[in-house]
């Protein structure tokens, strides 16, 4: 069984927004709801570093935690995913998550807060795969079509990784052990597992040279 | 005066006790109600379905799903 992750390798991430706008294309998402974005560290001091940052995904999620209607639940795959027509747009999920990727639309009057919108992996809602309903609410469902989310495959430096986690994992370790640098991966301890359980790659050492 | 204040106290502490015992919700959200992405697609037959896969096939579209995250490594074309 698969079990979907994100990485981010952040010596691979040029900030062109290429994620951004696969996502927001590929789902229709509307005006002031990202549910991609690309973080730059340092910005404008040189080695500065950018990530792209949406739901992860989550093994333990605080959004399932924290909501007090229960909206959320976890595909087999390990998606986790919400049900638009429980959540009542309360907003504790963009407290509890520590990457910021609840997200709601104000196109209500007065300003009046939607229901909350997040990544799926490109998994879609409850409603049937591929169904108008879906779409509507939730974007398109690539993994019903035996396709990865678009952010990732649409990535130009495939700095953006998505799929199994095992896979994913192994490419970005052999990335690491190739160019002997770079095997930070933020937000995975933070999403899959503490770093003492789950460890990140460690560089080549680098070899003295006499 | 004495004994009414330990009466007091243990009832003070028997609430803080109680108001500990909230179950959590955790993992209660877990669903299954969702159709598994194997399943394919209900507008499956439109054009952007991949090729490489059976629909209802689990196996299929998990050997699809590795495919394709193997696809973003670039060193299987080319060398490092």
């Amino acid at each position: 069984m698969a079990r979907m992750k994100f990485i981010c390798d952040a010596e691979r991430c040029i900030e062109c927004n290429g994620c951004v706008t696969a996502c927001k294309a590929e789902h229709d998402v509307p005006w002031g709801v990202n549910r991609r974005r690309v973080v730059t560290l340092n910005d404008g001091v040189a080695g500065e570093k950018s990530v792209s940052v949406a739901c992860m995904h989550c093994s333990d999620a605080p959004c399932m935690a924290v909501c007090p209607v229960d909206c959320f639940y976890r595909t087999d795959d390990g998606v986790v995913l919400h049900d638009k027509d429980v959540c009542i747009g309360c907003g504790y999920c963009s407290y509890a998550c520590p990457f910021g990727a609840p997200q709601f639309p104000s196109n209500g009057t007065f300003g009046l807060r939607g229901k909350m919108d997040k990544c799926t992996f490109c998994a879609g809602g409850p409603e049937a795969n591929g169904s108008a309903a879906e779409f509507e609410k939730y974007g398109r469902n690539r993994l019903a079509e035996g396709k990865l989310p678009a952010c990732a495959e649409m990535c130009s430096t495939k700095a953006l990784l998505g799929g199994d986690g095992d896979v994913v994992s192994d490419i970005f370790r052999n990335r690491v052990l190739v160019r002997g640098k770079g095997s930070e991966v933020w937000g995975w301890g933070t999403a899959y597992g503490k770093p003492a359980t789950n460890p990140a790659p460690q560089a080549k050492p680098e070899v003295k040279k006499s | 005066m004495t004994r009414a204040a330990t009466v007091w106290g243990c009832v003070c502490l028997a609430g803080a006790l109680v108001a500990c015992g909230e179950t959590t919700s955790g993992e209660s959200g877990v669903r299954k109600s969702d159709v598994p992405a194997w399943q394919g697609s209900s507008g499956a037959s439109n054009a952007f379905v991949a090729d490489g896969w059976k629909t209802g096939d689990q196996a299929s579209w998990e050997q699809q799903m590795r495919n394709r995250s193997r696809g973003q490594n670039e060193y299987s074309r080319t060398t490092p």
